[in-house]
């Protein structure tokens, strides 16, 4: 193959996650003549879908029903989800979970084989099947042990894609540059699937990991799709102080308390009581996380909380669920926090805190995963359905890989059957040009500004301006100071010249990508005067159907994002006041 | 045998040095317990001689047995049978790894199997040494 | 540079300029909470750019940041400063893996070896899904749990000198992953996968050291997973002697 052909398929997944893998491999069974690649700057066994821990939801008991479901999720989406994309998600959820037990999963289980749920925070019914408290990581293996079954999906791992390539007004594959050897080199195919994740590391504090940076997400915005609901960053109420690792709901499923620094369990003072010994679902422990978050910093501000070299935490008291349970439900918290902390949960209590954990919004897509760019799909935490809406349940999202992978690889399929080839000689020169655009900004860059720098301002601002409370001017504070940033980013300078494994290159890209979706993350805050789930206003403390019971639409301009508004679809559920 | 491995241009390949066993302590005791094959093996051919003698008749075996009488040979003895022990004792450790065993719903713990071997190797060489004692 | 500081000596290797790899030295503050992970993105961050490794998770789940530390197998995430005071700490690549960058090594020859041992369920019909789960009891999942917890590392493979003579050997995680389908009880692949794990460079080649578990950052005990598949190996080959007429299971 000649240095500048490009790579041909029928069908490009961005993202080789749990949505990624669960789109490709639908889309090998849909047709076993497309050709579907997997592309992925890392290994598919390292995406972060690894990490999740508590559990994915669906309707599975009889006690269960999927208007229930339902219900919940848009009740905890403080009515921001659509509800005719929350009534397919809870339909198709629990075939998807059948499915992927059927592939191997080991869902922990019930003395008669059938798979075990448990309760979660939000939920009205126990409806979370887990894998102990490694789902994330069990449905991450299952998933990509099963896709290599397929032979007609092809993996690019170590890839970097950095411009879709748009050709008539349709997606035509992308420019991408390969780890190994740092050429830039075109895939194209029919159908493009972005599942690349959140972007929970705009913030400094995050359960996530390095490597989500919102790359995907930039990727649709530039080529002038709309980033949706971008304001809406989940706050998870239990990260450990310093690293940010995440300290699973399940935990708090299983029965553990939170207590301040008087050993108090502080949630009853905020109308989640009463306090019961065993969890009630939707009390307590398991209320909403945009609620338990916002307590905490309550807390903090009646000078409630305790304060350690990372700052302020409370405590996550597990010592009364016993040795065993710990064991046999909560194995791999035990196991972080002595790692971590250093101490055992079992006898002593776990300092916790809010911190970054989910992006709610993300790539503007419908209920079959289809972007307004022809072509283009989106799925995972990288699209923006919504089924979420302002505040997500913990269990909805890995759930949500597998219904919305599931369908995006179906819809992408059936559209790669009908659609034409990519005419290759645009192509050519979309990707030179991409080069070159490459070579000027980042591969030979020589400013004075450092990486490193750039992403610390950011973060300060973004913690300081679009935190868990917010108001104008400090939303104002952050934009301009994120305008700043764009311009010393204009200036950035690399040490690392390798074209081999150069990880500098890819460590500017990523923070490339985290300028844009910070700037729309605080633009769409700014604009949005009320608080609605994990966005709270102290100057709009009040929801305001009214004015804005509407999603917000980020688009990419030159001077910085435009935000523009569109309805959200209300089926059966009309608004009311979200009281738990 | 291993295929050859195809190398590819500008990849690295580590080679590994002679000495690697001496790097890690695991790394020693497992060439130890390797090792003690040929102690055993030697142990065995030395028997061999042993019973070969005894079917040249009472002179032939008298004069071997005075051979091994020697410091240099007991010695000998004394070293291979702390290899042979040596040898038992990390087998019989692994035993519990290797051999599963499940009574209903819960699996024996490694421990017990082990143990069950030890306690098997006990009862056996006690009978051994009470026929010799009493023969 | 606050007061305490630790030194690193850290390995670099760019192809095309370097013929082998050499060491660099770096001095980072310490911090009694910092990981080698954590000095790594310093250096990365503060001295040298040029610098590359993989990391993601930063929890030990998945997988990326094995590295040498010491000349042990860790996972620099999970490997404390706190523990190698007064240092000064040696990080290399990965042992036994063509180096690509640095600390970066080439993973396709694990990538082949794990598509090898046919890691899925393999079923004669496939359950459809209106009909629901396949029943699995608590203590069938227990059976193969532990084997299911590889967040494929390589750790185990830096360890295992057979690997490091002979490439060609399929490796501990890799065995293990196949011993973990052999074991579920909604599997019925094993007659596929036994000719992999039976053959030359199967778990035959194995000698037992054990290494791999030592190091092993999840428990899995791939070793023995390998000698209890030589078992089954063994079983299968006496019983296909003795009763040829059965069929293999």
């Amino acid at each position: 193959m000649a240095a500048d052909e490009a790579y041909v398929h029928d069908i490009l997944i961005i993202g080789g996650g749990g949505a990624g893998l669960r789109a490709a491999i639908a889309a090998a069974t849909t047709s076993s003549r497309l050709s579907i690649a997997v592309l992925s700057k890392v290994y598919p066994m390292r995406s972060h879908t690894v990490s999740a821990e508590g559990g994915a939801a669906a309707v599975m008991r009889d006690d269960d029903s999927l208007d229930t479901h339902a219900k919940d999720t848009i009740f905890g989406s403080d009515f921001l989800a659509d509800q005719d994309a929350v009534e397919v998600f809870v339909n198709e959820a629990p075939g998807e979970m059948i499915q992927i037990e059927h592939w191997g999963c080991p869902w922990s289980r019930d003395p008669d084989g059938r798979v075990a749920v448990r309760p979660f925070g939000g939920m009205t019914v126990d409806r979370t099947l887990y894998a102990a408290d490694k789902t994330g990581f069990h449905m991450l293996h299952t998933l990509f042990q099963t896709s290599l079954k397929y032979d007609s999906i092809v993996r690019y791992d170590e890839w970097f894609a950095t411009s879709l390539l748009v050709e008539d007004g349709r997606v035509a594959g992308v420019a991408a540059i390969n780890l190994h050897n740092g050429e830039v080199r075109a895939i194209t195919a029919k159908a493009v699937i972005i599942c690349t994740g959140g972007a929970g590391r705009v913030f400094p504090f995050t359960t996530n990991a390095a490597i989500k940076t919102g790359d995907g997400m930039t990727l649709a915005y530039r080529a002038g799709v709309p980033l949706k609901d971008m304001e809406f960053m989940q706050y998870h109420p239990t990260g450990l102080p310093g690293t940010g690792i995440l300290m699973t709901e399940a935990s708090r499923g299983e029965g553990g308390y939170l207590k301040n620094k008087d050993g108090y369990r502080y949630l009853q003072d905020y109308g989640l009581g009463p306090e019961t010994s065993t969890p009630v679902h939707r009390k307590m422990e398991l209320g909403p996380r945009d609620i338990l978050s916002r307590c905490h910093m309550q807390e903090l501000a009646k000078g409630r909380t305790f304060e350690g070299p990372d700052g302020h935490y409370v405590h996550l008291d597990l010592r009364h669920l016993g040795e065993k349970v710990i064991d046999k439900k909560l194995p791999f918290v035990r196991e972080l926090v002595r790692n971590y902390v250093g101490i055992d949960p079992v006898y002593e209590p776990i300092p916790v805190r809010p911190v970054i954990h989910y992006t709610m919004g993300g790539i503007s897509t419908d209920i079959e995963a289809r972007t307004p760019l022809a072509g283009l799909y989106a799925a995972g935490e990288a699209a923006c359905v919504s089924i979420n809406g302002a505040n997500r349940l913990g269990s909805n999202s890995l759930t949500e890989l597998l219904v919305f992978g599931a369908r995006a690889g179906r819809a992408a399929a059936r559209a790669a059957q009908e659609a034409p080839a990519p005419k290759s000689n645009p192509i050519a020169q979309l990707v030179s040009d991409e080069r070159r655009r490459l070579e000027r900004r980042i591969l030979k860059a020589d400013g004075r500004e450092r990486i490193a720098d750039i992403r610390e301002t950011m973060h300060k601002a973004m913690e300081e301006g679009a935190g868990i409370y917010r108001d104008r001017a400090g939303l104002e504070k952050t934009c301009q100071t994120l305008r700043e940033l764009r311009e010393r980013f204009d200036r950035i300078g690399l040490a690392d010249r390798d074209p081999v494994f150069n990880t500098e290159v890819v460590a500017a890209l990523e923070l490339d990508s985290m300028l844009d979706v910070a700037a729309a993350v605080a633009q769409g805050a700014l604009l949005r005067e009320e608080s609605r789930g994990a966005q709270a206003r102290t100057d709009f403390p009040k929801r305001d159907d009214a004015r804005f019971l509407k999603h917000s639409l980020a688009y990419h301009t030159p001077d910085g994002p435009r935000i523009e508004y569109a309805p959200v679809t209300i089926t059966r559920w009309p608004p009311e006041e979200r009281k738990y | 045998m291993t295929t050859p491995r195809v190398e590819r241009p500008g990849l690295y390949y580590p080679k590994l040095p002679a000495t690697w066993w001496l790097r890690r302590p695991n790394y020693v005791r497992f060439m130890i317990r390797e090792v003690t094959s040929v102690f055993i093996a030697a142990f065995l051919v030395v028997l061999l001689c042993q019973i070969r003698q005894v079917g040249q008749g009472p002179e032939a075996y008298a004069a071997v047995m005075a051979r091994l009488a020697s410091p240099g040979w007991v010695l000998f003895h004394v070293v291979a049978l702390a290899f042979a022990i040596y040898h038992s004792i990390t087998w019989f450790n692994l035993t519990g790894v290797v051999q599963v065993v499940r009574i209903g719903d819960r699996q024996l713990p490694p421990a017990l199997i082990a143990g069950g071997a030890f306690a098997a190797w006990g009862v056996v060489s006690l009978v051994i040494l009470l026929f010799f004692l009493r023969g | 540079m606050p007061d305490e500081t630790i030194t690193l000596e850290v390995t670099r290797y760019r192809p095309g300029h370097d013929r082998e790899p050499r060491s660099q030295s770096f001095t980072v503050p310490y911090r009694k909470d910092w990981v080698v992970l954590d000095a790594l993105n310093y250096i990365k961050d503060r001295i040298d750019g040029t610098l590359s490794y993989r990391w993601s998770c930063r929890m030990g789940v998945c997988g990326s940041c094995g590295m040498m530390v010491n000349g042990v197998p860790k996972l620099t995430c999970a490997a404390f400063l706190r523990d190698f005071q007064p240092g000064p700490v040696r990080v290399e690549p990965l042992a036994n893996f063509p180096v690509v960058r640095d600390l970066v090594i080439s993973l396709d020859d694990f990538m082949e070896k794990l598509l090898r041992v046919k890691p899925w369920i393999i079923r004669q019909t496939e359950k459809p899904v209106a009909e629901g789960e396949h029943r699995q009891t608590p203590a069938q999942l227990e059976v193969f749990k532990q084997f299911s917890m590889c967040i494929n590392c390589m750790l185990c493979y830096a360890a295992c000198p057979v690997y490091a003579m002979h490439p060609g050997f399929i490796g501990p995680a890799a065995a293990a992953l196949a011993y973990r389908y052999n074991l579920d009880s909604r599997d019925e692949g094993y007659r596929f996968r036994e000719p992999v794990l039976n053959d030359s460079v199967g778990v035959w080649e194995c000698t037992f050291i054990g290494e791999c578990s030592v190091v092993c950052p999840k428990g899995v005990d791939p070793a023995a997973a390998i000698q209890r598949s030589k078992v089954a190996g063994a079983q299968d080959w006496a019983k296909s002697m003795l009763m040829p007429w059965r069929g293999r299971s």
